[in-house]
């Protein structure tokens, strides 16, 4: 099945298989092997990217679903030499160990933020519409849908509230 | 061999303490400080390479296919009809799959039982085809024909086995309960674990001629060469692996796994590339548990508190003929006083997934359960938890009277309760409808070094590389090995390259049993020194009287840059460190405490933990970021393993009933408050010439119950089943 997946900016023409996952076709497909699969089921959040810059478990997406979407990979954020200031902030206060659900932890952080900006409400919030402070609550609530079993959460915490300072 | 280049061998077996401190003399200030990882950058960006990445030209894929019953022999399969489905390739089963993983450091393949099963999951044959969305499909498609053969799944039935080697047993227990002014005679019970890496299990096997070239996840590389070689009946010689990163493993990659064989072997068989990953599910069914353990635990202590006796009795399981047993006890004897005490050890038949290392396997559940008991003491005795465990602490190994090597346990308590503000803790304090409680644990994990070589080489430019099979499983690998050359030879960070986690470069001990830092550490250690000696040698001083920084060497009245050394090509040598007589001499530990705040709610009975202080002693830290990293990644397991996680298997039929990450709940971000952790200064003389310790467990060993102690003191309920689920606690809280 033909798909036109538009990657970091970059358009891809794909011929796959209908029951390819987009996490699979960006895997298998375009060797962009920065998302990481962990569980394929929606349960990690290893493979977070953004479309249209919302974050999505890109296991639990059909590829053939996303012509037309701007897919934003980890690759898309920054590579070793230029680094986001996220991604910086990470290997600052090294929020990863073994690095696997990295950059799926970091393509949720970006998104989040942008969410959080948006004024939207999260399970620890005290009030749906008043708009939230960014609480060290805050943050690990807006983050567990992102597993880390080295649990580096205290350093990703940190990476992500400095991330946020320095853009406000 | 390349013509002009100098290389050279150096060697120390640790027979006598190193207590020359090397690391606190040199000048480079690399050592101990936090920097940050190197392999930081790939990481974040997504460009380091795991197992399934770096996919060759022609890769095919493989799926595996699960047992469904718990007993039974394979009498035959629908191959032929599955053959036929699109994109399939072959199907494969029979003689060379493993019934399970290999243990660490079994150096030899696991029982490849043919075709009969064991437990349900079990992977039993391999579908392989173009498209990983076709194998898949296939693999559903798999009809297996099983002759049923008879299952142990109800632990209540089990067989059990008293092996005579595992109990000891010193004066007379009974006697000292009888005579204790405070005795507690409890049973605790622990839940199996799973490990759970991130990363599941995963192989990309190609064939050459007659040689294998393999990208796996696994932690002991010198050992997994001769697993897998043995499993596929070819020389080891022949066999390579490359681990270069490896998404967490935590006991469950120590040895080689069922994806990797099945993928040399299909490779082989179909002369293409072809990978295995197993899915979450397999990694749950069919890679390690810890075993769920119930513990007997006697302690008597007279009207002072002093112990005059411990008695620890534990019951595991296992599989039929798997030799590992959870060495649940394996920390008692030596963490605290009493002359009395009993060591016991049974193990369980059954047919489930093999059961294996899961971090810390001992004292991560031994230490939790002991110390949950000694709060328990220290409730009868009245006497403050923290006092108790210090007037506790042996002077000696009371089980054989060795001396200790160093021990900071009363160190890392005063240290741990001052940080905490253990004597300012609130009794009867509430915050809304969360009853609030605190309570503290000791920790410790015995230590280890294993044999390890490494090749250290001064280029011509002054830089360094560093090359061993040795693996960053998230542990610091790459950190700590930049820190160690580019201190002991003076050179930035940015001028040292370490190369890991390639079989074909010197071999390991492997990341394990927090043996990696201090094992391949030290053979990085080794090499130095001899690379210091001929610097020293060439500019007619003593290697002591040498200073190495910034690429600069520097004597009383000589200066010289490092690339004078090397006009005639890069020098190397290569380094190996070997156990010796200190590791019996003395009795080796790392110890700590942790302290803990939880909320346990009024109403529902769920647990928040809501502050975690550890502080821990691990001898020399030799990166304060990636130790700190290390312990906090322990507490988490121990925050798990006190609250959430637990393997539940079905006694009718022996399956695992919560086998993926939505059922198995390991801790989220949400579950773990801003942990703090605290180093105590320690320097361990005899553990090795960086006098420094293992670190990656410690942080487990004790962790739950500092928790299970404060869910006590918030609300009077003492958990001893773990983990302390609401159903536990709801019952018996108080009425509000």
């Amino acid at each position: 099945m033909r798909t036109t997946l538009t990657v970091n900016g970059k358009d891809h023409s794909l011929d796959a298989d209908p029951r390819t996952s987009l996490l699979d076709a960006l895997r298998n497909h375009l060797n962009l092997t920065g998302t990481k699969k962990g569980c394929d089921h929606g349960q990690c959040g290893a493979c977070t990217v953004m479309i249209n810059g919302r974050r999505i478990n890109s296991c639990l997406s059909l590829a053939c679903m996303h012509d037309g979407d701007e897919i934003t990979t980890i690759e898309g954020l920054g590579d070793e030499h230029n680094l986001s200031d996220m991604q910086q902030n990470f290997v600052k206060h090294d929020g990863f160990q073994c690095g696997y659900c990295t950059p799926g932890q970091i393509c949720s952080a970006t998104a989040m933020l942008e969410e959080f900006k948006a004024g939207w409400p999260s399970n620890v919030s005290g009030s749906l519409t008043a708009s939230p402070e960014l609480t060290d609550a805050e943050i690990s609530e807006r983050m567990s849908g992102n597993i880390c079993r080295c649990a580096a959460y205290p350093n990703i915490v940190d990476a992500i509230r400095e991330t946020a300072e320095e853009k406000s | 061999m390349t013509d002009g280049i100098n290389i050279s061998t150096a060697e120390l077996t640790m027979n006598e303490p190193d207590d020359r401190n090397r690391l606190d003399v040199t000048v480079q200030g690399l050592i101990h400080t936090g920097m940050d990882r190197p392999d930081g950058p790939l990481k974040v960006s997504g460009r380091a390479t795991y197992a399934h990445e770096d996919q060759p030209a022609g890769m095919m894929t493989g799926v595996l296919v699960r047992a469904p019953v718990a007993g039974g022999q394979i009498t035959g399969l629908n191959a032929e009809a599955v053959r036929k489905l699109d994109g399939v390739r072959d199907v494969f089963h029979g003689k060379t799959f493993l019934r399970n993983p290999a243990q660490g450091t079994a150096n030899e393949a696991p029982v490849q039982p043919d075709g009969k099963i064991s437990y349900i999951g079990q992977p039993v044959a391999l579908v392989v085809a173009d498209t990983f969305e076709q194998a898949r499909h296939a693999a559903h498609m798999i009809e297996l024909q099983i002759t049923p053969e008879d299952a142990v799944t109800d632990l209540d039935v089990a067989e059990i086995e008293t092996p005579k080697d595992k109990q000891s047993s010193q004066g007379d227990l009974d006697a000292a309960l009888s005579d204790a002014a405070y005795t507690v005679d409890e049973t605790y019970r622990t839940s199996g674990h799973s490990s759970s890496a991130m990363e599941p299990h995963a192989a990309i096997a190609q064939w050459d001629g007659g040689k294998l070239t393999l990208r796996g996840s696994y932690q002991m590389l010198k050992y997994n060469v001769n697993e897998l070689a043995d499993a596929l009946g070819v020389d080891a010689e022949n066999v390579h692996i490359l681990a270069p990163y490896v998404g967490g493993g935590f006991g469950s990659k120590l040895g080689i796994s069922h994806e990797a064989v099945a993928a040399a072997h299909a490779a082989r068989e179909l002369g293409a590339p072809v990978a295995v990953v197993l899915s979450r599910q397999q990694v749950l069914e069919a890679t390690m548990r810890r075993s769920e353990t119930v513990q007997h635990i006697k302690l008597a202590a007279d009207a002072d508190g002093r112990m005059t006796g411990i008695g620890h009795d534990s019951t595991v399981s296992q599989l039929l003929d798997e030799s590992f047993a959870e060495p649940v006890s394996q920390a008692t004897p030596f963490l605290y006083r009493g002359e009395n005490r009993e060591i016991g050890m049974h193990i369980k038949r059954i047919n489930r997934m093999c059961a294996g290392s899961v971090r810390a396997p001992g004292e991560a559940v031994g230490i939790t359960a002991l110390e949950i008991a000694m709060d328990e003491l220290a409730d009868v005795s009245g006497i403050d938890p923290v006092e108790l465990r210090k007037r506790n602490i042996p002077e000696v190994d009371p089980s054989d009277g060795r001396e200790f090597s160093s021990h900071k346990l009363a160190e890392a308590l005063d240290d741990g309760a001052k940080t905490f503000g253990w004597a300012d803790r609130e009794a009867g304090k509430t915050d809304g409808e969360w009853l609030i409680g605190y309570g503290m644990s000791s920790a410790t994990r015995v230590n280890m070094l294993g044999e390890s070589h490494a090749r250290v080489t001064l280029n011509e430019d002054g830089s360094l590389l560093v090359e061993t099979d040795m693996t960053d499983i998230g542990t610091g690998t790459y950190a700590i090995l930049t820190q160690i050359a580019g201190e002991m030879l003076g050179v930035p960070a940015d001028r040292v390259t370490v190369r890991l986690g390639d079989s074909s470069l010197p071999k390991a001990a492997g990341s394990g049993g927090s043996w990696g830092a201090a094992s391949s550490g030290g053979s990085v250690f080794v090499a130095c020194e001899a690379l210091r000696k001929k610097i020293a040698e060439t500019m007619g001083v003593e290697e002591r009287d040498l200073t190495l920084q910034d690429g600069v060497a520097t004597t009383n009245n000589r200066r010289a840059d490092l690339p004078e050394f090397t006009k005639n090509g890069p020098f190397t040598v290569e380094g190996t460190i070997n156990k010796g007589d200190t590791q019996t001499d003395r009795r080796q530990a790392t110890f700590g405490a942790f302290f803990a705040e939880v909320g346990v709610n009024s109403v529902t009975g769920e647990t928040r933990v809501r502050r975690m202080h550890g502080s821990f002693a691990a001898g020399r830290i030799l990166n304060a970021k990636t130790a700190r990293s290390q312990c906090l990644g322990g507490m988490t397991f121990g925050i798990g393993m006190a609250l959430t996680e637990e393997l539940m298997f079905d006694k009718r039929d022996g399956h695992l009933v919560n086998n993926d990450l939505a059922e198995y709940h390991v801790p989220v971000n949400l579950d773990v408050p801003q942990l703090t952790v605290n180093f105590v200064q320690e320097r361990d003389p005899w553990a090795n010439p960086m006098q420094a310790k293992g670190i990656g467990e410690l942080g487990i060993c004790g962790a739950g119950a500092s928790i299970i102690n404060a869910i006590y003191d918030a609300c009077g309920v003492r958990v001893r089943d773990l983990p302390a689920t609401m159903d536990k606690i709801l019952p018996g809280l108080p009425d509000m």
